[in-house]
């Protein structure tokens, strides 16, 4: 048995899989297929123009939308009423939300308050707000508020509430101020708690901005979309439609692109 | 400046962690201190620097710290406590910001400190791109660099592995030989207690009183891992502790 050779075989490889790789032609390729058979759907005649314009007319739409100078009208109501609702209501929502987090006494006060009115789908307060604030640009631009308020604050209080204490008494330990402890430590650290949040309620936002625009406005992508909807104008709606997802694609873009920038100290 | 540490006893609600702690620690000498697991090692290292408030006692300044010290009192962590958004330099230079410094010194302070530590390349690094040993060397600069009258190691060596351990203790010797700096280092590591202390404080397992304090005469830089006399020294102390080590070990963490 001592000089008979044995047997050598490989050992059979069964590891592997399981692992996502970037493949990235096949994403522009599926939407090229897509919107191929569409169109030849459309051209063919199995896609009726009522229920379905064919791709190249709702190009066309977006092409009379942008040569009559709607465009910029529609775009720049919506991003207004968005910028102007999602900047003020994170900014309030960073504040309460480093209060709660930094202060008892602003927990025990106002994050049952907070707790309370965050599942309220805010769309449901429009009316209310329509009577506070006007039928104008205030009530929607409070609904956005109010929107993209409450998962800040939540986000906010929960990402300090989370802080690595080990850090904090280290800042302790070295003598630094309360504030700079707050500025230096305890916010940097909340901060990707902070950027989920923002993503949230930055998709909050958008919706909440169509269906106000839907409600009652003159110009918005939102009320573009409903007149067109109204006219069976179906090549408007999908044009309207999306720019929609271009705009959340963008907003989606720029969260990414914060994370990146100011996140790139994750292990 | 000594630290004085006066009968000395702490209690976490029920929960008797130490009692009657008498200790002193001398100007430019290193207290080891070694203890079972759970005995309170820690607790008094809190109440040394002043994170906590001891239940009965007291700790004392004796003397004034060195003028030039910031932040008399300075800790070296065992998770090291780094910021992980900011860089090696950032990291001390957290520390020495906001304490009225001119920008000139703190640059040479935050140059001097990383020269020292070996650290002066790797300045712009973070500390996910830093190994374990390095990172602690970093949390070292950072003591070093406010000029501490003593220094607090909470068992700054235990996550690391062993070769790196025994670089880095290389290294704090070496920093003491040039500079003799006051510490009291806590351990469970016999080896590290051994070699690194003036005096190694052993406290009994909960709730912690000091069961002994052994002195070592050989020069802090004269000792060597092959040393039989402190291996004797080590031997001794792990008889001592072998029993409370056992018995702490049984015990239920709320017990
Ligand atoms: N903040 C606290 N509140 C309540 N109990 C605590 C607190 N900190 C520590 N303890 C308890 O006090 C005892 C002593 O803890 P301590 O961390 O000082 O021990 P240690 O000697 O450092 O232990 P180890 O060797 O594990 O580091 C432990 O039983 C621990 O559970
Ligand atoms: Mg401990």
């Amino acid at each position: 048995m001592a000089d008979e050779p044995e047997r050598a075989q490989p050992v059979k490889f069964r590891g592997g899989g399981f692992v996502s790789k970037p493949r990235r032609f096949v994403a522009p390729l599926v939407f090229a297929v897509l919107i191929a058979i569409w169109e030849w759907g459309a051209r063919a005649g199995w896609i009726s123009p009522l229920v379905l314009p064919a791709p190249s007319e709702a190009f066309e739409a977006f092409k009379d939308l942008v040569e009559s100078g709607q465009l910029l009208r529609h775009l720049s109501a919506s991003l207004q009423r968005l910028i102007v609702g999602f900047t003020a209501g994170t900014t309030l929502g960073l504040t309460v939300g480093t209060f709660i987090g930094l202060f008892s006494i602003a927990r025990s006060g106002l994050a049952p308050l907070v707790a309370a009115i965050f599942p309220i789908p805010k769309i449901a307060l429009l009316p209310l707000f329509i009577i506070w604030f006007g039928i104008g640009e205030g009530s929607k631009v409070a609904t956005i508020l109010f929107g993209s308020f409450f998962p800040t604050v939540i986000a906010t209080y929960s990402g300090i509430d989370n802080v690595d204490r080990g850090l904090i008494r280290m800042g302790q330990s070295f003598n630094l101020t309360y504030r700079d402890i707050v500025r230096k430590i305890v916010l940097p650290a909340a901060l990707p708690a902070i950027l989920s949040g923002m993503r949230i309620s930055a998709s909050i936002s958008i919706i909440l901005l169509v269906a106000a625009e839907m409600i009652g406005a003159e110009y918005g992508i939102g009320a573009y979309v409903l007149l067109a909807g109204n006219l069976m104008a179906t090549d408007q709606l999908i044009a309207g439609v999306a720019m929609l997802s271009i705009l959340g694609l963008t907003v989606n873009w720029l969260i990414n692109l914060a994370e990146r920038r100011f996140l790139k100290w994750r292990a | 400046m000594d630290l004085k540490v006066q009968g000395l006893s702490h209690r976490y609600d029920d929960l008797e962690v130490l009692r009657g702690i008498d200790l002193t620690i001398r100007q430019g000498e290193i207290v080891s201190v070694i203890g079972p697991s759970g005995c309170g090692k820690s607790t008094l290292l809190r109440l040394i620097g002043g994170l906590e408030r001891p239940t009965e006692g007291e700790v004392l300044q004796v003397g004034e710290p060195p003028a030039d010290s910031l932040n008399p009192l300075t800790y070296v962590f065992q998770d090291f406590a780094l910021l992980p958004w900011r860089t090696v330099k950032g990291n001390v230079s957290l520390v020495l910001e906001s304490k009225g410094l001119a920008q000139a010194e703190t640059d040479a302070r935050i140059a001097d400190v990383l020269a020292r530590t070996r650290l002066t390349d790797f300045a712009d690094a973070i500390p996910k791109q830093l190994s374990g040993g390095m990172k602690q060397r970093v949390a070292i600069a950072r003591a070093l660099s406010v000029n501490p009258a003593v220094l607090l190691m909470d068992e700054p060596l235990s996550a690391l592995d062993s070769q790196t351990r025994e670089l880095l203790m290389d290294d704090l010797i070496q920093l003491w030989a040039r500079e003799p700096f006051t510490s009291c280092y806590v351990t469970h590591n016999l080896n590290e207690a051994v070699r690194l202390g003036h005096k190694v404080v052993v406290l009994s397992r909960r709730p912690g009183v000091i069961r002994e304090i052994v002195t070592i005469d050989t020069p802090v830089p004269k000792r060597s891992i092959s040393d039989p006399a402190l291996a004797e020294i080590q031997q001794s102390l792990w008889e001592m502790m072998r029993e409370e080590a056992m018995t702490a070990d049984m015990e239920l963490a709320d017990g």
